[in-house]
């Protein structure tokens, strides 16, 4: 039997980052704030 | 209308007035394409998860400090940043130096064990054996001053004082003491090498 070449390719799995990536990125923005003041800008991390 | 078919521009406005969830949306929204875009570049995943972090730490920074003026291209501006940072990451990579082990060269040529092997070790306790013994073929004086000075390790200066001589005296009980020691190794065919 003649083979089929022209068979569909498994479709390629999406490229997406790693939950805890995600994650800690949500968490850090919850977390972070910024003030600015003048020229400076103070970040801060809330525990 | 739901906040997930809100467009871009709103999502960046309302996550700027601190509705946190709009992050959230965004990221969902576009973590394939620009995760895609920098694992195109750097073929590694964990590298790629760094540097998708990293991208977006700065895209949190820049809206938190109301410093985001490009409303409505979001994915570009997020594709720049992203595209910095590989750059960022091959620069870094460049400088760290990768040797390869090849068939002239080996790494385990830079690494060696300086710890003596099995006979090694025991041609060393037979020499130092045999050095005690010759040692106390030597003068009181003269093997005074060789203990001091190759075993404790003190100055002449210190051997001067504590055996109450003068630093010249000390230097030639030493001198006297190697050739002594000289002499008896010649006399009795002794080999003190390893």
């Amino acid at each position: 039997m003649a083979k089929l070449y022209s068979q569909k390719k498994l479709a390629s799995q999406k490229m997406l980052p790693k939950k805890e990536t995600i994650s800690f990125l949500l968490h850090y923005s919850k977390a972070l704030s910024i003030i600015k003041a003048g020229k400076f800008s103070f970040e801060f991390i809330a525990n | 209308m739901a906040i997930n078919e809100l467009s871009d521009a709103v999502l960046i406005r309302k996550y700027i007035q601190g509705e946190e969830s709009a992050l959230g949306i965004l990221i969902e929204r576009h973590q394939s394409k620009i995760y895609g875009f920098i694992y195109s570049k750097i073929k590694d995943k964990d590298l790629c998860d760094d540097v998708f972090q990293d991208t977006f730490i700065k895209v949190i920074k820049t809206l938190k400090s109301n410093s985001y003026n490009e409303e409505g291209k979001f994915v570009p501006w997020v594709m720049r940043i992203a595209h910095n940072l590989v750059i960022d990451h091959f620069r870094k990579s460049k400088k760290i130096r990768f040797q390869r082990d090849t068939d002239e060269y080996s790494v385990f040529s830079l690494l060696s064990d300086s710890s003596l092997n099995a006979e090694n070790q025991i041609i060393l306790d037979q020499i130092e054996l045999d050095l005690s013994i010759i040692i106390e073929e030597i003068p009181q004086d003269q093997r005074e001053v060789l203990v001091m000075r190759m075993h404790q390790d003190l100055s002449f200066k210190e051997i001067a004082d504590l055996t109450g001589v003068s630093i010249n005296t000390a230097l030639g009980r030493m001198r006297y003491a190697i050739i002594n020691l000289r002499k008896i190794i010649a006399k009795n065919n002794i080999v003190l090498t390893n």
